[in-house]
Parts: C-alpha cells; structure tokens; sequence
C-alpha cells in the first residue's frame, strides 16, 4: 500500500517535469504589479503579434514579479538569458528580429553599471542581484503563475509527495525545527513550535491559516509570493496541515490585492484537479482543502486574533490572549497561523533539507528574508538576502544607494511597529534579533530609505496617525495614548510644540507598551521612541528653533525664489494654485509668503532648481 | 419601489451563496459593495435578516472596515497611497493636489457623481511611488502636472 501511495504521488509530478526543456526559445515578461502598472501585458501582446507576424516559433510567459521593479517592464529571452530591462512595445520589433529569431543583443536594453558603465547581459550580473540569494523569490521568474504545470516543472509538489510518501507529521515537525524557520511576519515565532502546540492540542477540527494581511505600508513581498508563486504558498500549507492535523486551511488576503486572489483561486483549483488538495491527496488518506477569505481594508486584522474574528464574519478586534491560537484560534479550535512567506519557505525545507536551509543565515535566525526596498533609493524593488547581511549591502551594493546625490538620514523596518535606524548603524547585520537590540524590528521586511529631505517628525507623526486610525478601539491604552502622542506630534510638527513635549512622548509611549492588549499598541510607540533617541535634535529644532531641517512641516518652512538660478521662465507661475508668485518674463519671479500655501507645485514646475525652501 | 426589490432580491441571491450563514459576512458586504458601489440601507437590513443576525451586527462590520462605503460612490474611485514609501516620495501633496482639483476630500464624492476621492494604507506596489489607483489602473512616480492629465482623460473619456 505504502509502496503504491509513493509511485502514484510521484507520478503526477514527473510526467510534468519530463515536458519542461531549459534550452527552448522562451521570451519572460515580468507581470508583477508594477511592471504592469509600466505596460508590461501590452508589452507581451506586442511580443506575441510580432513573433506571428515575423512567423518565429517562441513561447511568451507573462511571469510573477522579478523584484528589480524600478527598471520595469524586464524582459528575459532564453535561451540566451538576456535581460532587456524597461522595455516599450517600440523595441517589440527589434527584440524579434534581432535577439529571438539571431541572437543578436540590442546593446540599448541592456542595464548598465552606473558607475563603469558597462552593459551587463545577464541577470546574475547586475549589482542589484549579484549578492542576493533568491531561494523563495528566484522561481517566481521561471513560471507562469496561472499554470500548475510550470510549478510543476520545477520540482512543485515534490516536496509534498516526499512529505506524504516519506515522514510522519512528527518528523515534518522535527525537520522544520532543525532548520530554525522562524514566522516572516513579523514576531520571528518559531514556526515549528506552533505546529507541535497544535498537533499535541486537544480539538477537532484544526485550522491552518496563511496570513496574507500584508499591512505594513511599504512591505509588498507577500503580494508578490501570492501573484507570482502561489503554489508554493499553499504547498507550504498542505505540508504544514499534514504536520499538524488539520483538514481545512484558509488564506487571508488584503483586500488591497486582487490579483493576489486571482492568482491564488486559479491556483487552488488547479491543486484540485490534479489531487493536491482536497479528498484523498496523492491517492493517501490525508485530506485537506483550503478557502480564500479577502479582507476589507484593516490593518489590525494582521494580528491573530483579529485575523480569527474577520474569517468568522464579525469586526476585526482582537481579544486578549490569556490562551494562545494554537489551543483556541479560528472558532475556537487549535490552529496554526503564519504567514505567506513562511508558508513559502517550508516546500524549500523539505526538499533541501533542514542542514542546508539552517547553514544560511545566522545563529538565531535561519535562511533568507524577502525585503522590499523603497523610498529614497536607486534601484527600488524586492530583494531575498541571507539573514545577517548588513543593512550598508542591501542599501548601497544592492540599492544603489540615495538618489540624486542626497544623504542618507535613515531607513524605516519593521512597519508601524518598526522603528527609523540611523546611518551610525549601517554595519548592523539584519537579523531577528539584531533589528530588536537597536529598537526596531523585521516585520514583514518593509525597508523604507530616507534621505536628508525627510523629516523624522514628520515620519513619527505619519505612524502614529496611520495607527490612531487603526487602532480598533477596544482598549483604553492604545486608543487614547496614540491619539495624545499623535496630538503632540501634530503640534510639533506645525510649530506648536512646547519644552517638555519630548519627556512627556516618552512617558505616554512607556505607558501604551505596557497596557494595550495587543501587538498594535503594543509596538505602537517604537517609530515615536526611536526617531526620539535617533533624531533628538530633529524634535528639538521644532520646538526650540521652530525649525524643520528637512524642510517638510509646512508650519516652520517658508518657499522663496533663488534669484541667480531664476530664469524667469513663468512656469511656476502657470502652476501655482492661489497666484502667489509674480514677476515678469525673464526676470526673477516672487513669491508671496503670505499667499503661499507650501504645496510644492513650484518646485514640480521648475527646471531650475530655484526654489529654496528652508 | 422596484429598485428595493432588486436590491432586496440581489442581496438575498448573494448571502445564499455564502450558505445563507454569518460567517460569510464580509465576504457578503464585499460582494454587495461590488453590486451596487456601496452598502445601500435596504441590503444591509436584508442580509442581516438572511442571515439571521440582528442589524447592529451588520452594521459593525460595515462601519469597521474601512473598505465599505455606506454612501454611494462616484464613477470613478481615486485611491491615493499613503504607505510609507508614497510619503516619503510626497503622497500629502498629491493628495492637497486632489483634493483641488475635484474640490472634495477623502470619503467625498464630486456633485457630478464623476469622481469619489479615497486614501489607501498602502496598494503595495511601492517601487511605483507615489502611486495612484484609479479603478483598477494603478498610476505611478504620480506627479501634480500627471494629475492634471489622467483627470483630463477621464474627463474626456467619460463625457457621456
């Protein structure tokens, strides 16, 4: 019996793997979110006109995100593997005649080094990629993400028919354990000792959850885990519910991500058909179906508790936790939760071996992390990085570096629970426990870049009023104490602020991470407590000086015109909403201080850069 | 008259889909959104009586999450980010720049029913910013003169 289960489980998989030829005249189009959001689908209808037309036989697939999202839409033409970046449907033509039907490269395409500027071919080659290790993330470039058969082409499901054939959900347990996988979503919770709670708990049926409430603003690997390989998540999902019991899983997504739920219903069907999930998979006695259930724009139902109440139909308040989800979560009964990219990692696991996945990384956090590199930097995008690489490697060998020359001031982990890092700690080794030491944290992997125009105020204030509107309410600290901070930081910001203000932030801080019941209030204080001990002198300039030295609180900043750089060109003119620059034509212009209202629509227009603001 | 009867038989239809059970809650409202653009008084008195649960519990969800509308919406919804990276890149001024250019603010819609102007957490698409979602075009690197454009083209688009 064992024996036929083993074959019949392998089968399905090999006969997929057989069809997949590495050497074939593939052309990948990138459809992540943004590269669509740059016309990459017309850029793939363009591709496969033109290939009828120029009658050349090459499959096009529209693939899942490639992370450099800043050079989009990207182009891969196998076999050769060269990487066109931001492509038009105008280089359609060429890249047909020349690089599909010849061979030929077409040098403009290519990326170049910013610095040797050398044209680079490949995508091994470019800085942004050379030292990332992109074991999760890597494959969504190798597939289409709405065909099972492309996953399957590269060692999908393996890991499942090993898992089914091979080990007893105690060793899947034990293995996970030894790798050290800890939870992606934020806390760091080793994900093994969850499942053993709920293996060993008492209650029927069990729930395995995938949460992919992806809200931390500026983190958007989950979303392109679930868009571009999906299976991957919920094969992580079977294997987990097979460790632990459970017959029914649920995904939790972001209402905010409607192809993420296309992409994962398509993928769950197709599980389906070919036996993966549901009754009987791979021909064994272990069955298990899994239901998508799409949020509706609250972030606090990121947290589990919350999560639990939104799946059962009710408002998103959490509830204390006097006991954990692993003996009553979703209705009360045993259940794991984690999130997408945990569950992502785990197939890997299996199939490599907990050695290998525990050999990268560092002492207390195992593997890679996906990190989503945005704000003020050159190459925006995801990257997969080995834990323990340093915070200076993903900002400057991968990130390129600030824009424009600028400085850099600092770069924001963790979300609303994060915290701002300063440049003194560059050197900082990202990790779980690393991020935590210096008050911040992993989060989800969100890595916002800020340069010496962002005002760290101004980001204090941003979070705290992003999490006054979130908070649910249910409880007295974090309901009242986020809205006194964020009320002391509006008045800061718009030159209100008084000697004190900066003690009493911390008191209250101190005071809402010690009462609120759950994780939103409290990690609330963390982006107003470490810009406080990184960026003193910022909250000081605003109170004492009445200064913003970023120059980005409207209330302490005045516009005026350099009249040197000034060519009197009169586009500010055209621009400004309540007419408050004058002056002639080819001379310098004014502007009016008292009309102003500092919306920057000046400094959008000019071409000189003569507006000063200070 | 006739309207509340569709509505009525409309949200009837959806609720069954979920198995007439209040577990589907959200998935109901979501769908009700989708129906009629937002949560009309009549379905959401309908569901609740489907389902059978009292009102208030509909109406906690409805008014929990900020997703749901219980005014109607314009033609065509503007959602600005506001993550954390569209900040930084100066997502409040795009918003100011909405804000006169449709003379409404966020949860507002235009008198002409054209536009309804909504801010977003963040649509995930961060590399963009500042992104823009209109309907379901997501806009990026948005700059105020872009604004004036992809306006303008609705406008024209929409001249009905």
């Amino acid at each position: 019996m064992e024996e036929n289960q083993d074959v019949q489980a392998h089968q399905v998989i090999e006969e997929t793997r057989l069809k997949y030829d590495p050497k074939k005249n593939v052309i990948t189009v990138c459809a992540g979110t943004g590269c669509r959001a740059y016309g990459s689908l017309k850029v793939k209808e363009a591709l496969e006109a033109e290939l009828q037309k120029q009658n050349i036989k090459a499959e096009v697939v529209a693939t899942g995100c490639l992370g450099f999202c800043e050079k989009g839409p990207m182009t891969v033409i196998h076999p050769h593997k060269y990487f066109y970046q931001s492509v038009k449907v105008e280089d359609v033509p060429e890249i047909v005649s020349k690089t599909v039907a010849k061979g030929e490269v077409i040098s403009r395409l290519f990326y170049r080094h910013p610095e040797t500027q050398k044209t680079l071919f490949r995508e091994e080659d470019l800085p942004f990629y050379k030292k990332q290790l992109r074991v999760v993330f890597g494959k969504n470039g190798m597939i289409d993400p709405t065909k099972i058969d492309d996953y399957l082409a590269i060692e999908g499901y393996q890991a499942l028919a090993k898992v089914l054939s091979e080990m007893t959900p105690e060793q899947v347990i034990n293995e996970v354990k030894k790798a050290g996988l800890r939870g992606r979503g934020g806390g760091g919770f080793h994900a093994a000792v969850k499942w053993e709670g709920v293996r060993k708990a008492h209650g029927d049926p069990k729930y395995v959850i995938a949460n992919g409430d992806e809200g931390d603003p500026g983190a958007y690997m989950d979303r392109s885990l679930m868009e571009g390989n999906p299976h991957s998540v919920i094969e992580g999902m079977i294997i987990g519910a097979y460790a632990v019991g459970s017959s029914q899983g649920y995904i939790y997504v972001r209402n905010e991500y409607p192809l993420a739920v296309t992409h994962l219903t398509l993928a769950i069907e197709a599980a389906r058909e070919r036996g993966l999930l549901g009754k009987n998979i791979l021909g064994t006695d272990f069955s298990f179906d899994i239901k998508i259930n799409k949020g509706a724009g609250a972030f606090v139902c990121g947290e589990s508790s919350a999560l639990f109440a939104s799946i059962e139909g009710r408002a998103g308040e959490p509830r204390a936790k006097y006991v954990h989800a692993v003996e009553k979560g979703l209705y009360d009964k045993p259940t794991v939760l984690n999130n997408v990219e945990t569950w992502a990692n785990v197939p890997l696991i299996i199939n490599k071996g907990a050695d290998w996945y525990a050999s990268i990384g560092t002492e207390g956090s195992k593997g890679t992390k996906i990190f989503s590199l945005v704000g003020k930097i050159n190459n925006t995008g995801l990257i997969e990085v080995p834990m323990g690489t340093t915070l200076y490697e993903i900002i400057y060998d991968m990130g390129g570096g600030i824009p424009k020359g600028r400085k850099f001031k600092a770069v924001q982990t963790g979300g609303p629970s994060g915290g701002c890092i300063p440049e003194s700690l560059l050197d900082l080794p990202v990790d779980f426990d690393k991020l935590y030491e210096v008050g911040s944290m992993m989060g989800s992997g969100g890595m916002i870049v800020m340069d010496d125009t962002s005002c760290m105020v101004d980001v204090a204030r941003y979070f705290t009023t992003f999490l006054e509107e979130e908070s649910c309410g249910k409880c007295v600290p974090c309901r009242e104490g986020v809205r006194r901070m964020k009320e002391i930081l509006d008045d800061i910001c718009a030159g209100k602020g008084q000697e004190g203000d900066v003690e009493l932030l911390e008191k209250i801080a101190t005071g809402v991470a010690d009462g609120s019941l759950c994780a939103l209030g409290g990690s609330a204080p963390n982006p107003v407590l470490s810009t406080i001990k990184y960026f003193r002198h910022e909250y000081e300039a605003h109170i004492k000086e009445h200064r913003c030295p970023a120059g980005v609180c409207k209330a302490l900043i005045t516009y005026s015109i350099d009249a040197e750089k000034c060519t009197g060109c009169g586009a500010c003119i055209k621009v400004c909403p309540v007419q408050a620059i004058t002056g002639e034509k080819k001379k310098a212009h004014v502007i009016d201080d008292k009309k102003c209202t500092r919306c920057g629509a000046c400094i959008e227009s000019c071409k000189f850069d003569s507006i000063i603001v200070k | 008259m006739t309207k509340a009867i569709s509505v009525a038989a409309k949200t009837k239809q959806i609720v069954k889909k979920y198995g007439n059970s209040k577990s589907g809650m959200i998935a109901v409202l979501q769908d009700i959104q989708e129906a009629f653009n937002y949560l009309p008084k009549e379905a959401l008195k309908t569901a609740a009586k489907a389902m059978n649960v009292p009102f208030s519990r509909v109406y906690e969800a409805a008014t929990f999450y900020t997703a749901f509308s219980l005014k109607p919406r314009g033609k065509n919804i503007v959602k600005i980010c506001m993550g954390t990276a569209c900040h930084v890149r100066g997502a409040a001024a795009l918003q100011d720049k909405f804000e006169r250019t449709l003379g409404i603010k966020p949860g507002e819609t235009t008198k002409d029913n054209k536009f309804s102007l909504e801010t977003v957490n963040c649509v995930g698409a961060c590399a963009l910013g500042p992104v823009v979602v209109i309907n379901t075009d997501y806009h990026g690197q948005v700059t105020m003169k872009k604004i004036d454009k992809i306006i303008d083209n609705i406008n024209k688009e929409g001249a009905q």
